[in-house]
């Protein structure tokens, strides 16, 4: 470097600087943003490390390969680390990090201090929930009363944890709209917003006002279990009941929270391989905003079962059925930006068709949830495992991955390699509809949930859902393994690959530090594909 | 770009508007406490808390200037009532129209 | 920027206007989510006062009207101090300024005062969050805020010591004006508190 005379025209990539303390430390969101990428990615191993050994034991009827009490602990915990250390933060706190600045043309996030922040209180609730694996809970992520009072196994900490998170949250959500509204490059106006700026800025919103509602319930079961207060027990006036109201009330609009972001992935990924504008962008746009606020009026349709009233019961099923409509008006528009385009099936393609198709046999079935006479039948079976797979891997996961395969060279500078990732993604396709599809079947003859054992009729689906299982982890082994060695030994990226028009792919790649030389003037949106050359 | 000026003007409110808000929240409290030594019935809780709420907007459009602030901050001040009396509202409805009340 | 009191990320300096506003901004955001944490406890007070209502009625009077009413005083004037305060730092006046914090600090420290005592008055006569729902919430409510108070005032304290260094002036004093809001935030919560325990059980 020392060769350079014209200072302020060095390029110095934003990895360039080495060392431990520059990675804990930095305020950079690029950086923040790989801290993020590394942890989640590792939990959800970890994750799925447990849920292949779920599916293991249902390989046969009877719990031959763990005991009951451990098949309980083993869900709880691929459930809760799934949930709340992986797809929560997820896409949101990973790329939202990597690409709003670099999207709307700023150096950084509004509050570059207050972000790093939020990573040690994500790493500080990590640390708790792991000493809280001394004794781990066996409530299932949802901690519902009364068992989650009185069960002797360590609830209060691995709450504790997830309260922590919660704020992790709560500050990136904070960050994020801050950002949207305040550092946008002259020229950017609303409208001119890539699209998953718009999903981050929903997310975002339900980030920071459903979360505290999450944290105060999980606040106040820890009294109930430390300073006996009796909300949640009947026994002293209280109503379990009352719990789950609580609950769902962040944990609906926590699976949006889990969901908009990879939307926001789709709409970007669809229109660059397509080589065709996105077809309606204020319908995809405004849908975000909608999901995101009618998700806060479906939360009872998880307890048609608990006990809650008809009218109640109601009320929320019609409202249920609300959130179709912009979310089938995703579903449309992507649809119809794919119809005569001149498509391109790289990688990252794969998983954007993936999830289309995926998502909506998930957010089909979710329908059928939503249908108050169905759910008594379906509630608590393997038809609501099998359908919130489908939204989360088959959706949130498949857009994850996406992302990935996307903005790999932009964020590290380098190739992977594309027929492996191809390979990885038939593995990938082919084992999670293996795994989950015949739950579906499983659910509607009666299967239920969270048991380790089961009646000897539903042994073929339950293997084969096992088999699935392993081509999946095989396939998810082949995209870790060959996106690692990209790194080491890929081809250098160039600075735009695919041809795209937005923002981050008009620095080099990897970004320099500070992301523009000049903060760019916007002049139309990102979307223009197929027009000229 | 020169004409816009970087030192945003913003709004510095008199002491004695202060003073004045100041007076009209301890005459409020006055009320209230007074009017909890009365029997209204079910009056009083809804004197309480409309007292309050008037309070409580008075203290966020004087003392925490909301009154001089953009539409975006009204949203967000706004929002996250409504979604309170969402969880309230709700919640209630299903407790209170339960066939068996637990 | 100047005074160089705000140091950047890598060294990129953000437009003052700018970082003013989304500073007041993101606490405005945080304020939502505080109304909303205290919200589970709102609706859990409005679900079993609904059930309840003798429980609440009876119960209620154990609590000391007056002390509410005197720490409903002390928090309402420590609101017009804190705003006082901020306004005399954007005519820059910073002794002025100085001392109003001090003196919303010395309320804050009251309040706590008087809590202590009904606090200690409640377990002398072996009264717990465990005893009954009323008190739980009663318990809970003025707990969480008291946690609002020590957050308010360790805030207020930093403050105080970067005013008196002379940190802030007429352009700059951002952090006053938004530490100001969270201050704020902590008397809102206590304006219904107050009617909603003390009052109208
Ligand atoms: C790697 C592939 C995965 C497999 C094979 C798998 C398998 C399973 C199994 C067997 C269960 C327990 C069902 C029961 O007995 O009730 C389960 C539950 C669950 N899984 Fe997965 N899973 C996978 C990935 C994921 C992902 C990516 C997420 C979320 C992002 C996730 C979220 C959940 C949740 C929330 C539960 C519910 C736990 C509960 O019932 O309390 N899973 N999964
Ligand atoms: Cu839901």
């Amino acid at each position: 470097m020392a060769n350079h005379t014209i200072a302020h025209n060095v390029y110095v990539p934003f990895l360039e600087k080495k060392g431990i303390l520059s990675w804990i430390l930095t305020t950079d969101h690029k950086r923040i943003g790989i801290l993020y990428l590394i942890s989640i990615s590792f939990f959800f191993l970890v994750a799925g490390v447990f849920a292949l050994l779920l599916r293991y034991e249902l390989l046969t009827p009877a719990s031959d390969f763990v005991q009951p009490h451990t098949y309980n602990v083993l869900f709880t915990l691929h459930g809760s680390i799934m949930v709340f250390f992986f797809i929560v933060p997820g896409l949101a706190a990973s790329f939202g990090n990597f690409l709003i600045p670099l999207m709307i043309g700023a150096p950084d996030v509004a509050f570059p201090k207050l972000n790093l922040g939020s990573y040690w209180i994500y790493l500080l609730g990590t640390v708790i929930v792991l000493i809280a694996l001394a004794k781990p809970a066996d409530t299932g992520w949802t901690f519902y009363t009364p068992y989650s009072a009185t069960t002797d196994t360590d609830v209060v900490l691995i709450t504790l944890g997830v309260f922590v998170l919660g704020f992790s949250s709560i500050l990136t959500g904070l960050n994020f709209i801050v950002t949207i509204h305040k550092m946008r490059a002259p020229g950017m106006t609303w409208h001119r917003l890539p699209l998953f700026i718009w999903a981050s800025y929903a997310t975002a919103v339900l980030q920071l006002l459903a979360t505290p509602v999450v944290g105060i319930t999980l606040l106040l079961l820890i009294t109930e279990r430390t300073l006996g207060v009796g909300f949640f027990d009947p026994a002293k006036g209280g109503d379990p009941v009352l719990f789950q109201n609580f609950f769902w009330f962040y944990s609906h609009p926590a699976v949006y929270i889990m969901i908009i972001p990879a939307m926001g992935v789709i709409s970007e990924i669809i229109p660059v391989f397509a080589r065709k504008p996105i077809f309606g962008y204020k319908a995809i746009a405004y849908s975000s905003l909608g999901i995101a606020f009618i998700s806060f009026l479906v939360w009872a349709h998880h307890m048609f079962t608990s006990g809650i009233s008809d009218i109640a019961a109601t009320i929320f099923s019609f409202l249920t059925f609300l959130v179709a409509i912009p979310t089938a008006i995703k579903v449309f528009n992507w649809t119809a930006t794919l119809y005569k385009g001149s498509i391109h099936l790289h990688s990252a393609m794969l998983y954007a068709l993936a999830f289309v198709f995926l998502f909506t046999i998930g957010g089909l079935t979710g329908l059928f949830l939503g249908a108050l006479a169905a759910d008594i039948h379906l509630h608590d079976t393997y038809f609501v495992v099998a359908h919130m797979h489908y939204v989360m891997i088959g959706g949130t996961v498949m857009g994850f991955f996406g992302a990935l395969h996307f903005w790999y060279p932009k964020w590290f500078g380098r190739m992977f390699n594309e027929t492996v990732a191809k390979i990885a993604w038939f593995f990938i396709f082919i084992g999670f509809n293996v795994t989950f599809f015949p739950q579906f079947f499983l659910g509607v003859q009666g299967m239920p949930r969270r048991y380790a054992t089961y009646p000897a009729e539903f042994e073929s689906l339950m293997s084969l859902s096992t088999y699935g299982s392993w081509i999946l982890g095989a396939g998810i082994i082949i995209m870790t393994v060959n996106l690692i060695a990209g790194l080491i030994n890929g081809e250098k990226a160039p600075q735009n690959p695919y041809g795209s028009l937005s923002l981050e792919w008009q620095v080099p790649s990897p970004p320099p530090l500070e992301n523009f030389e000049e903060i760019p003037h916007v002049t139309d949106w990102s979307y223009g594909y197929g027009k000229k050359k | 770009m020169s004409t816009h000026s970087h030192a945003e003007e913003h709004h510095i409110t008199s002491n004695k508007t202060y003073i004045v808000v100041w007076a009209a929240l301890m005459v409020m409290t006055a009320i209230t406490v007074y009017v909890s030594y009365i029997n209204f019935g079910t009056f009083n809780i809804v004197i309480a808390l409309v007292v309050a709420s008037i309070k409580a907007s008075i203290v966020a459009l004087y003392f925490m200037h909301l009154k001089f602030e953009d539409s975006i901050t009204w949203v967000f001040a706004l929002f996250p009532l409504s979604l309170l009396a969402l969880l309230i509202g709700m919640t209630i409805t299903d407790t209170f129209t339960r066939t068996i009340v637990p | 920027m100047g005074d160089g009191s705000v140091e950047h990320s890598h060294g990129h300096h953000m437009d003052p206007a700018v970082e003013y506003s989304s500073s007041k901004l993101g606490m405005w955001l945080f304020l939502g989510t505080e109304i909303l944490l205290f919200g589970g406890l709102f609706a859990a007070y409005a679900i079993f006062r609904a059930k309840y209502p003798e429980m609440f009625f009876e119960q209620h009077v154990e609590l000391n009207k007056k002390m509410g009413a005197v720490n409903t005083c002390i928090l309402i004037f420590s609101s017009l101090t804190m705003a006082m305060g901020v306004s005399a730092m954007q005519r820059g006046k910073q002794k002025v300024t100085a001392i109003l914090i001090l003196i919303t600090i010395l309320c804050g420290l009251g309040f706590g005062v008087v809590k202590y005592f009904e606090y200690s008055a409640k377990f002398h006569h072996h009264i717990y969050p465990d005893t009954s729902i009323f008190f739980s919430l009663y318990f809970l409510m003025t707990g969480l805020h008291m946690l609002h108070v020590f957050i308010g005032l360790a805030i207020l304290a930093v403050l105080f010591v970067l005013t008196l260094k002379g940190k802030f002036t007429a352009k700059y004093n951002t952090p006053v004006e938004v530490g100001g809001l969270y201050w704020h935030l902590v008397d809102l919560i206590w304006i219904y508190l107050f009617p909603l325990l003390y009052l109208i059980g």
